[in-house]
């Protein structure tokens, strides 16, 4: 296997919310991230993911744990340093509606990566870039002079997607980019990044909740809960063989649209909320909602290892629910 | 046994300071008593304004009822006064709508919201109301209602706040129910539980549902008839069953080929819709879906086509349908 | 419909580029633009943005309207009536009350606008450091300027104005100002802080702190021109307060040097006459300064309606 672009371990990112209480939103992953590919980080909210995706590109400082990029630990970089790895990590945000600046034109939208990090000589230069990047993801020249609010939700998100591109990045994490779309619209974006993907060599980080989606545009697919990664594996086999139960409930909750297939589908039904991740409890964190729960999953956070190749698993019955020993 | 809701040539739209907006351009469907009528489309297609419509909540001005009637057990909703409305909201009628948090009462307990809403209805006293709104909460499933019921809106998690609103709708057992986008803020997990009560609340009562979503695997698994909206008018109709099976509409094969189906093979390519949805100030003359139609033809820029029935039960609106159009279509099919 | 009335070629395929698809076809109009419209739809508003024109343009033009320069006194001419020569009167100096009046509004207003400018600079300055700050800066500048706003207005004015004027003559303009904005800026400070602290969080400055933005450039860029509604409604309520407080020191005799008249001063010198039956000395001042302060009052309120997205019809 080749050398990951990005090595993540041990990630953990602590909030204080007052009163002496702390929101662990994400405590102490680790995963590679290949060259070339799309990973999937899921969960449901309050999973962490989100948070996980900002850290990991250092817009938050971590609470402990490393990054490391190139050989480099970015979190030990100095701020000079950290811009010029900045280029080549981007986001895509999941608000096309928040994510550009209401009062700017859609040229200087695009250019501000450009004009940051002075990345132009001339004028010319900076607009011929803009044009070719609004060209790359199907808009055109005569939308640069527009402004945020004249444009839909898909077309924002492809002028986010110009902006973050304008740099020629390495990565770029996607933070839910489609969640607030329409149907037909995801489907535009998501055929887009993968175009883009293809023809620019890109990484891709895509964090979302919508199941489906992520199988359909990820190659491997890692499952959040509570700030613990639960599960790791390829889109194929994650969808096909879950092993955690949460996964398998998760799976078995996404409607299918197919009104014979859906109908007749054995259901898993959690029972009860997502628990808050404020000072949790040192022990597996679906312990609360998983009808496998043993005393044991009550008292120690299970290791996240290995159990298949390339596919890992945080479960202390993991074992038996592959055996399908499990009652 | 009539149908309980028949909604006849609505059209409603919406005055603004550069002109009108067209929202409703049109639209006749009906709702008989204990199914469920997916209403699917995307944001901008009329849908919401439909719902709100039924309820009369839109604010008047700048919406108006252009044209049409809205029949809610014989009787035309549209002529209807505000006090009548008022006396029918809740009572008859009930919503529930995408965000809970802003339909609640953020600063009343959640137990006293109920209670108000069971005397306003039912004149019952106050004890007897405080009984029945523990009984509601009960019903749809909250834990420890007694103690939950002296809780505010934020002290609940959104799943428990969807179950607060279904508890509010159906304090005083309506014939229709109409659910605004329930799930689309929820959870997977969480949203399996509520389309579960939903399901459960329906056998239980017989209540009628309006399913409004653009999610099409909730459709799939709580809806018996499905209505297809787009640009203000209506695309198809038919059974859950032919819509999913036998999309004549080129818009609802396209919608249902861009959803990725977890059943699905991964290396099959999305299809999607290129374009976007349709301004519906100075709405197009034609078929609305035109501009983005693959299959479209010279007449449908400019023409509206007609409902064509395939079965008893399932039309749809498209120019394809018409005998002169076999010819330039055939061989051509997806 | 008369089916027999279509024919076959309109039956054909219609030939498709991408480019359609993504056409734009409602009416731009820019945010300005908008604010504007929906600004003149009120007519308090608009009443109060013709009156402070119209007085604005007195307060260049009036003094040289009239033939009598403010200074001259004429003592056979005291303490008259409005009439056809001396269109607001005389006070009981002899000097004609027309020209000083509108004299005494160009001050006023001078000195009204630029407090509140200085107020506006200071406070997005300090405000935007505030809120981009980090918590513990942030903390300790706040309380810096509620130490600095609590102590009593007036009495710093005072004590600044006695300090630094020749007793007896009133204050220069200059050390006017400055006694009005020592305290002045703190609530357009708080305002920028809050704003600085919302916007920071929303998403398009996050994308710009991803990029590899300063906190300048996200200030500067990103939540200045984001804030500018809120931060003008302010600015043009602020600057009836620093009039009435102008006019508040002339009435108190703390204000311009004589023989430079301002609403304050003018009023005051009305009061002085006022025992004496002659009213029209102090209502002139008055209704001005009423007038001015109502227009800037109806009209900021006007444009915080026209900025509120919420209102957006």
């Amino acid at each position: 296997m080749a050398e990951p672009l990005i090595s993540v371990r041990n990630l953990k990112k602590y909030f204080d919310v007052g009163r002496g209480k702390t929101l662990k939103a994400v405590d102490g992953i680790s995963f590679d991230i290949y060259p070339g590919e799309t990973f999937g980080l899921v969960g449901e909210s309050g999973c962490g993911k989100s948070t996980a995706g900002r850290t990991i590109i250092r817009l938050y400082e971590p609470t402990d744990g490393e990054v490391i990029f190139n050989g480099e630990n970015i979190y030990q970089l100095s701020r000079n340093e950290m811009n010029r790895i900045r280029r080549n990590f981007q986001m895509i945000f999941q608000d096309p509606y928040a994510s550009l600046n209401p009062r700017m034109p859609v040229e200087d939208i695009i250019a501000e990566p450009l004009d940051i990090h002075k990345a132009y000589k001339s004028n010319k230069e900076r607009r011929d870039r803009v044009i070719e990047l609004l060209k790359l993801v199907g808009l055109n020249e005569e939308h640069a002079q527009r402004f945020p609010h004249e444009f839909s939700g898909g077309q924002r998100q492809r002028i986010g997607i110009a902006r973050a591109l304008a740099l020629n990045p390495k990565f770029i994490v996607c933070d839910e980019p489609i969640s607030a779309l329409d149907v037909s619209i995801q489907a535009q974006i998501v055929n887009l990044l993968k175009e883009l993907q293809k023809d620019l060599g890109l990484t891709y980080l895509f964090i979302a909740h919508d199941l489906s989606m992520v199988r359909y545009i990820s190659d491997r697919v890692g499952v959040m809960y509570l700030g613990h990664m639960m599960e790791l594996a390829t889109s194929e086999e994650l969808y096909s063989e879950p092993i955690h139960p949460y996964t398998q409930a998760l799976l078995s909750a996404i409607p299918i649209p197919d009104p014979e297939v859906q109908r007749n589908r054995h259901r898993i039904i959690l029972e009860g909320d997502v628990p808050s991740p404020i000072d949790p409890e040192d022990n597996c964190r679906f312990v609360d909602r998983c009808r496998f729960a043993t005393d044991r999953c009550r008292k120690e956070v299970p290791e996240f290892r290995e159990i298949k190749k390339d596919h890992f698993v945080a479960c202390h019955r993991a074992d038996e629910i592959i055996k399908g020993t499990i009652n | 046994m009539g149908k309980l809701l028949e909604v006849k040539d609505l059209a409603v739209s919406f005055q603004t300071y550069f002109g009108e907006v067209e929202a409703v351009r049109g639209i006749s469907f009906h709702v008989d008593r204990g199914e469920t009528v997916a209403l699917v489309g995307e944001s901008g297609c009329g849908k919401s304004v439909t719902a709100n419509s039924i309820m009369k909540l839109l604010p008047m001005p700048p919406a108006f009822y252009k044209s049409g009637q809205i029949f809610f057990e014989g009787e035309d909703i549209v002529k209807k006064s505000e006090k009548e409305m008022q006396k029918i909201r809740g009572d008859k009628i009930s919503m529930i709508f995408q965000d809970p948090m802003t339909s609640l009462n953020p600063t009343m307990k959640v137990g006293k919201q109920i209670v108000e809403g069971i005397i306003k209805h039912h004149g019952l006293s106050k004890d007897e109301a405080k009984k029945k709104a523990i009984e509601m909460l009960d019903l749809v499933a909250v834990p420890q209602p007694e103690k939950r019921a002296n809780q505010y809106p934020h002290e609940f998690s959104g799943g428990m706040r969807q179950r607060v609103m279904i508890a509010l709708a159906m304090v005083s057992n309506p014939e229709l129910l109409i659910a605004d986008e329930p799930t689309t803020a929820l959870d997977v997990t969480v949203q399996a539980q509520i389309l579960d009560l939903m399901k459960q609340i329906q056998d239980k009562y017989g209540t009628s549902i309006i399913l409004i979503t653009h999610d099409l695997g909730v459709v799939a698994d709580m809806s018996d008839r499905v209505i297809v909206m787009y640009g203000g008018k209506l695309m198809e109709e038919g059974t859950t069953h032919e819509i999913f099976k036998n999309p004549k509409h080129p818009y609802t094969r396209k919608l249902l080929d861009s959803v990725p189906r977890l059943d699905m093979d991964r290396s099959e390519s999305l299809h999607s819709i290129a374009g976007t949805p349709p301004d519906l100030y100075k709405p197009p003359k034609g078929c609305p879906f035109f501009e983005r139609c693959d299959e479209a033809m010279i007449i449908c820029k400019d023409h509206m086509p007609e409902k064509e029935y395939h079965t008893n039960s399932h039309y749809s609106c498209c120019w394809l349908n018409h005998p002169m159009a076999k010819g330039a279509t055939e061989g051509s099919e997806i | 419909m008369d089916h027999t009335a279509y024919t076959k070629d309109m039956f054909e395929k219609v030939k498709r580029d991408e480019y359609h698809a993504d056409r734009i076809t409602r009416p731009t109009i820019s945010y300005w633009a908008d604010v504007w419209r929906r600004l003149k739809m009120n007519k308090l508003a608009m009443t109060g943005l013709v009156i402070l024109i119209i007085i604005f343009i007195m307060s260049i033009l009036g003094p040289y309207i009239s033939k009598f320069d403010y200074r001259e006194q004429d003592w056979d001419k005291i303490n008259l009536r409005p009439n056809k020569e001396y269109w607001f009167g005389t006070d009981e100096l002899g000097r004609d009350l027309f020209s000083r009046a509108w004299l005494g509004t160009r001050y006023s207003l001078l000195i009204g606008v630029a407090a509140a400018l200085i107020d506006f600079g200071i406070g997005i300055l300090y405000g935007g450091i505030a809120g981009m700050a980090s918590p513990r800066l942030d903390a300790i500048m706040m309380r810096i300027a509620e130490v600095v706003y609590s102590i009593p207005y007036m009495l710093v004015v005072v004590l600044i104005s006695v300090v630094f004027s020749d007793a007896g003559s009133g204050t220069s303009m200059f050390v006017l100002i400055l006694a009005m904005t020592i305290t002045g800026w703190v609530p357009m400070a708080n305002l920028v802080r809050g704003q600085v602290l919302a916007l920071k969080e929303y998403e398009y400055s996050l994308a710009s702190e991803s990029l590899g933005a300063s906190k300048g450039w996200i200030l500067r860029k990103h939540i200045i021109p984001n804030s500018f509604g809120p931060i003008l409604v302010n600015v043009t309520l602020t600057v009836p307060r620093a009039i009435f407080a102008e006019a508040t020191l002339g009435f108190m005799g703390l204000g311009l040097q004589v023989p430079k008249p301002s609403l304050g001063t003018l009023a005051n010198d009305g009061l002085a006459v006022m025992p004496i039956g002659i009213f029209y000395q102090i209502l002139i001042p008055s209704i001005l300064i009423s007038l001015i302060m109502f227009s800037f009052n109806v009209l900021g309120d006007g444009l915080r309606d026209a900025l509120d997205p919420r209102l957006r019809q």
